[in-house]
């Protein structure tokens, strides 16, 4: 079902994304905890600064990317239900998918709107 | 290749070593963000959407349940992060050792509660 997460490339694309969400992640946490955007004027105005927008629209497929190979993994460990593991993988799939598109087609609404 | 090997499973006589219950909370606190995917790009998308919308997220955000499962998200983001971090080092061989691997297991579990309490602390006042 997916061979391009298997085994070692899983292990590397785990780290990989790791280190981006390490870094863009703290990059966040610090924003919002000490400099929370306080109206909408302002989110937008901090959407649109060019190395926000880019750090957040990959960041969206880095984090899905490495919730992916996570959750993956732990399906593989804890559902011993071949039927039902596929079933789950495919509704995160879908559910990881949708979101991921819904973020991302918010953040480039904001650089047009 | 079926083997019958001793199987100990006695849930309440099994002690965890510590990095032991690190592994485990990074599985538990990487479930919790996994779970909060959707609400998130929810939360982005309405915050995004207009004045109003920027509104109601903020207002969302105030809600005194939310807060606490904020603390709760707070607590699985920086766990998961230490924890994370913890492990790229062991991958290139430092703290492999088990004084070592014990104390870093220590440390991330007491950073992450108390970096969540000192952040949730600093927003309150």
């Amino acid at each position: 079902m997916s061979r391009r997460a298997s085994g070692l490339k899983a292990w590397v694309v785990q780290r990989a994304t790791a280190i981006y969400l390490a870094l863009f992640g703290v990059y966040l946490l610090l924003k919002l905890v000490f400099d929370a955007p306080g109206d909408y004027a302002a989110l937008v105005e901090w959407v649109r600064s060019p190395w926000v927008a880019l750090g957040l629209l990959v960041l969206i497929p880095v984090a899905l990317a490495h919730a992916w190979v996570g959750i993956r993994d732990l399906f593989m460990d804890y559902v011993k239900s071949i039927g039902l593991r596929v079933t789950l993988m495919t509704v995160t799939a879908f559910v990881f998918v949708a979101s991921g598109l819904w973020a991302m087609q918010a953040i480039i609404v904001a650089q047009i709107a | 290749m079926t083997p019958t090997r001793p199987v100990f499973l006695d849930l309440w006589r099994i002690r965890l070593p510590v990095p032991g219950v690190v592994s485990i909370l990074h599985r538990i606190s990487g479930v919790l963000m996994v779970l909060s995917i959707p609400l998130l790009a929810a939360l982005l998308a309405q915050a995004l959407s207009g004045p109003e919308g920027f509104a109601a997220t903020a207002a969302f955000f105030g809600n005194p349940l939310v807060k606490l499962g904020l603390l709760v998200m707070g607590w699985a983001l920086l766990h998961h992060l230490l924890a994370g971090i913890r492990y790229l080092v062991i991958d290139v061989g430092w703290g492999v050792d088990r004084p070592t691997a014990r104390t870093t297991a220590w440390t991330v579990l007491v950073a992450a509660v108390a970096v969540t309490l000192i952040g949730a602390g600093g927003l309150l006042l």
